[in-house]
C-alpha cells in the first residue's frame, strides 16, 4: 500500500475547477485511489461527491493511497498536482 | 440616423386574428421572427414504490443506470465547452457529478429490492444532496447542483428532455410556463430572441427580465402551451400577440421593427419633455455589474439600488464593512449624481434565514421590508452605518429610503433612525395603498418618496403579482392605481421642502400647509417600478405630478424619446383622461391615441 500526503495548494480549496482538474488525473492512473482529510474514513479519489465532501480547503492536508504497480508513481503525479494552484491555470 | 427619417405610416398588421393566432399580455415591446424552443418541465418524483419492469434483472437496471450517467455527462461537457469562466466550471464539475462512481454505487444498492433504476437514482441523489445541504456554507449551494445531476439522470432514464432552458444550437423564442429567478441567472441573452410564457404576469420575473434584455415578451398566454419545438412564430411584444408560421407581411413587419429600433434617439443625459420640462431618468440596479450598464445607458444616477444581493442566500448578516465595501463600489461609478439606495427588502418572495420567518400564512402581507426592523432592528442599524460611511468616502450624492412603509409613523421612524446615522436626504417607499392615501403625513418627516409601482398595483388590486391568471388585475394601468399615484404627486407638490422652505417653522405638516406652493417647492416624487419603463405610462406618471423615473437602463432610451415628444400640459391633458378612464384597457387606449409616436417607434 502506497501513501503520500499532499498539502492543498489552490486558494479556493479542492472544489469546482481544481477538483475536475484532479480527478480527470485520477481516471488516467493505473491504479485505484483513495483520498482522506482530518481523519475521513478513504473515500473514492474519482469521485466528485465524495472530494466535495471532504471540504479540504487551501493549506489543509490530504492524504492520497493507492495499491499495486504504479501505485507510488500514480500517488507522486496526483500530490504534485495538488501542490500547484490548480485555480490559477 | 435622425429621428425624423422614421417612417411615419409604420403599423403592424392588423388582420383579423386567425384561430391559430395566440394572444396573452404584451409586457416588452418589439417585433420579431424565430423558431420555438420549449422550456423542459421539471422532472416529476418517481413513485416510491416504481419496481424495474418485469424481465429486466438488477443488472439490466445498473446498466442502464450507467448508459444514462454517460449521455448526461456527454451532454454538460458538451454545453461546458460553449461557455468560459465560473460557467464552465460549473457545468464541468456537474458534468463529473451525473457519472460519479459514488452516485452510482448508491444506487446500485438499492436497485436489490427491485426498485426501478429510476427512483434508484433519485433516492441515491436526494440522499446526497441532503448531506451537502445539512453541511451548508459552499456545500449547501451545492446541494442544488446535485438535484439538477439527479433530475437530468431521470430524464435520462426516461427518455425526455432534460429540464431547464432549452439548447437548441440557435437562436430561439422560448416558451414557458413562467420563468423562475434561476432560469433568468442562466438565460444567455445572445440565444434568446423573445419570450412567451403561459402563465405570469406583467410584472412576473419573466417580464421584469425582459424588459432588462430589451427583448420582445408576451405572457399571460394560455395558448402558448399547443406551441411546439421548431415551429416558427411572429412574437409582438407590444400588442400581445404571436403568430405561428408568419406570412409575408409579418416578415415584412419584424423587418420594419428591426429598423424601427435602430431609429431610437440615445439618451444625452438629461430627461426633458418638449418644453424643456425636467425629468431625471434614472436607473435600477441590483449591484456593481447593472451599475456599468446604467453608466452606459447615460443614466442620470440611480433610482433604485436594491441591496438584497449582498443578504441573499447567506446564513448570517454581512458585516459593516463587507456592506461599505460593496456600496462605495456602486456609489464610485455615480461621482456628483444621485444614488438612491433602497434598505434591506427581505421577506415575501426574498426569505432571508437570519431576519425573516418561513411560516407565515400570508408572506406578502407578512413581516417583509422595513417591518422586519420592528423586532430585530439592529440589522437596519448596521445596514444605515455601512451607507453612511460608504457615502462619505465617495462623491455621489446618496439618498435612503425603506420598502413597504404603511404609515407616517413608520416613515418617521425610518427617517429618526437614518438622520441618527449622519444621513441626509431620507424618504420611503410607497407601495402600500394606506402611504399613497396618507403621503402629505409622511411628506412631514420624508425628504422624498419613491412608488414602488409593482407592490402597489399588488396590493390595491389584492392581486398576487406573480399569479397569471390575475395579470388583467395585476396591470399599473389600472384606474384605481393611477388615481393613488396622482394623490402621492399631489401631496408631493403641496410638500414643504426642507431646503427651499427655509421661511416656515420646522415640523410643519406640510400637506395642508401650503397647498398652493409650485413644483420648485415641494417634495420629489420618484417612480421605481416596472411602470416607469413603459414610455406610454412613462408620460402618464409625468402628467399625475411624478418627478423622476427609474427603470432598467435599457428602457430609458425608448422612455426619454416618448416623453420628448410632449409638454407637461400635453401630459397633464393626457393624464387626466386616462386617471378618469373606467377601465385599464380603456386608459392604455387613450394614452396611445394621444401618443402616435409610440406607433412610429414600434413600441
Amino acid at each position: 500500500m502506497a501513501e503520500r500526503q499532499a498539502t492543498i495548494a489552490s486558494r479556493v480549496g479542492l472544489h469546482a475547477r481544481p477538483a475536475s482538474l484532479f480527478i480527470d488525473a485520477v481516471n488516467r492512473q493505473p491504479v485505484e485511489v483513495t483520498i482522506a482529510a482530518k481523519g475521513s474514513d478513504d473515500l473514492d479519489a474519482s469521485s466528485i461527491l465524495s472530494i466535495m465532501s471532504l471540504g479540504a480547503a487551501n493549506g489543509d492536508v490530504v492524504t492520497l493511497k493507492a495499491e499495486g504497480e504504479g501505485a507510488e508513481a500514480a500517488l507522486e503525479e496526483l500530490a504534485q498536482l495538488l501542490e500547484t494552484d490548480l485555480d490559477a491555470e | 440616423m435622425s429621428n425624423t427619417s422614421i417612417p411615419s405610416t409604420a403599423s403592424a398588421p392588423d388582420a383579423p386574428a386567425a384561430s391559430s393566432d395566440i394572444t396573452g399580455v404584451g409586457v416588452s415591446p418589439g417585433r420579431v421572427i424565430g423558431r420555438v424552443a420549449r422550456m423542459a418541465p421539471p422532472v416529476e418524483a418517481p413513485d416510491p414504490a416504481e419496481k424495474a419492469a418485469p424481465g429486466r434483472s438488477i443488472d439490466d437496471e445498473y446498466a442502464r443506470i450507467t448508459d444514462a450517467a454517460a449521455v448526461v455527462q456527454a451532454e454538460l461537457t458538451a454545453r461546458a465547452e460553449t461557455v468560459s469562466g465560473d460557467a464552465r466550471d460549473v457545468l464541468e464539475a456537474t458534468a463529473l457529478m451525473a457519472s460519479d462512481p459514488t452516485l452510482a454505487k448508491a444506487a446500485k444498492k438499492l436497485l436489490d429490492d427491485g426498485r426501478s433504476a429510476e427512483r434508484a437514482v433519485w433516492e441515491a441523489g436526494t440522499s446526497i444532496a441532503e448531506q451537502f445541504a445539512a453541511l451548508g456554507g459552499y456545500m449547501g449551494e451545492r446541494a442544488q447542483d446535485v438535484y439538477d445531476v439527479r433530475a437530468r439522470l431521470v430524464a435520462a432514464l426516461r427518455g425526455v428532455s432534460a429540464p431547464g432552458l432549452p439548447n437548441p444550437g440557435h437562436p430561439y423564442v422560448l416558451v414557458a410556463v413562467d420563468l423562475a429567478p434561476a432560469d433568468t441567472a442562466t438565460l444567455d441573452p445572445a440565444q434568446v430572441i423573445a419570450l412567451v410564457t403561459s402563465d405570469g404576469g406583467p410584472q412576473s420575473h419573466t417580464a421584469i427580465l425582459a424588459r432588462a434584455l430589451g427583448i420582445p415578451a408576451v405572457v399571460a398566454a394560455p395558448q402558448a402551451t399547443t406551441l411546439v419545438d421548431g415551429v416558427e412564430v411572429y412574437v409582438d411584444g407590444t400588442r400581445g400577440r404571436v403568430i405561428p408560421d408568419p406570412s409575408d407581411a409579418e416578415r415584412a413587419d419584424a423587418d420594419l421593427a428591426a429598423r424601427q429600433s435602430e431609429a431610437l434617439v440615445p439618451f444625452d443625459g438629461t430627461g426633458r419633455l418638449s418644453d424643456g420640462h425636467e425629468v431625471a431618468l434614472l436607473a435600477n440596479i441590483g449591484g456593481v455589474k447593472d451599475a456599468a450598464a446604467a453608466v452606459d445607458a447615460n443614466a442620470q444616477g440611480v433610482g433604485l439600488f436594491r441591496t438584497e444581493f449582498l443578504f441573499l442566500g447567506r446564513d448570517t448578516e454581512p458585516s459593516v464593512e463587507e456592506q461599505v465595501s460593496d456600496y462605495r463600489a456602486v456609489f464610485a461609478a455615480f461621482p456628483g449624481k444621485k444614488v438612491v439606495l433602497r434598505t434591506l427588502d427581505a421577506g415575501a418572495d426574498k426569505p432571508l434565514a437570519f431576519l425573516t420567518n418561513d411560516d407565515e400564512p400570508n408572506p406578502a402581507l407578512g413581516i417583509r421590508g422595513y417591518r422586519t426592523s420592528l423586532e430585530k432592528r439592529q440589522v437596519l442599524v448596521n445596514q444605515l452605518r455601512a451607507i453612511q460611511t460608504a457615502r462619505e468616502a465617495e462623491n455621489a450624492d446618496v439618498w435612503v429610503m425603506a420598502p413597504m412603509i404603511a404609515t407616517a409613523d413608520e416613515a418617521a421612524d425610518f427617517v429618526g433612525l437614518c438622520r441618527e446615522a449622519g444621513l441626509p436626504t431620507n424618504g420611503v417607499m410607497i407601495e402600500v395603498p394606506s402611504a399613497a392615501l396618507t403621503a402629505a403625513h409622511i411628506f412631514a418627516t420624508a425628504d422624498f418618496v419613491s412608488l414602488g409601482t409593482n407592490d402597489l398595483t399588488q396590493y390595491t388590486m389584492a392581486a398576487d403579482r406573480q399569479l397569471g391568471s390575475l395579470s388583467a388585475l395585476n396591470d399599473p394601468w389600472q384606474p384605481a392605481v393611477l388615481q393613488l399615484v396622482q394623490h402621492v404627486g399631489q401631496a408631493g407638490r403641496a410638500a414643504v421642502s426642507t431646503e427651499a422652505g427655509a421661511g416656515s417653522a420646522p415640523g410643519v405638516d406640510g400637506g395642508t400647509a401650503t397647498a398652493s406652493a409650485s413644483a420648485a417647492t415641494g417634495k420629489p416624487v420618484g417612480v421605481c417600478g416596472e411602470a416607469a419603463a413603459d414610455p406610454a405610462l412613462a408620460v402618464v406618471l409625468v402628467g399625475l405630478g411624478v418627478t423622476t423615473l427609474s427603470m432598467t437602463s435599457r428602457a430609458i432610451q425608448a422612455v426619454s424619446t416618448v416623453l420628448r415628444s410632449v409638454t407637461l400640459d400635453e401630459a397633464q391633458t393626457i393624464a387626466a383622461a386616462v386617471v378618469a378612464a373606467p377601465t385599464a384597457a380603456d386608459a392604455r387606449r387613450i394614452a396611445r391615441e394621444h401618443l402616435p409616436i409610440l406607433e412610429t417607434l414600434g413600441l
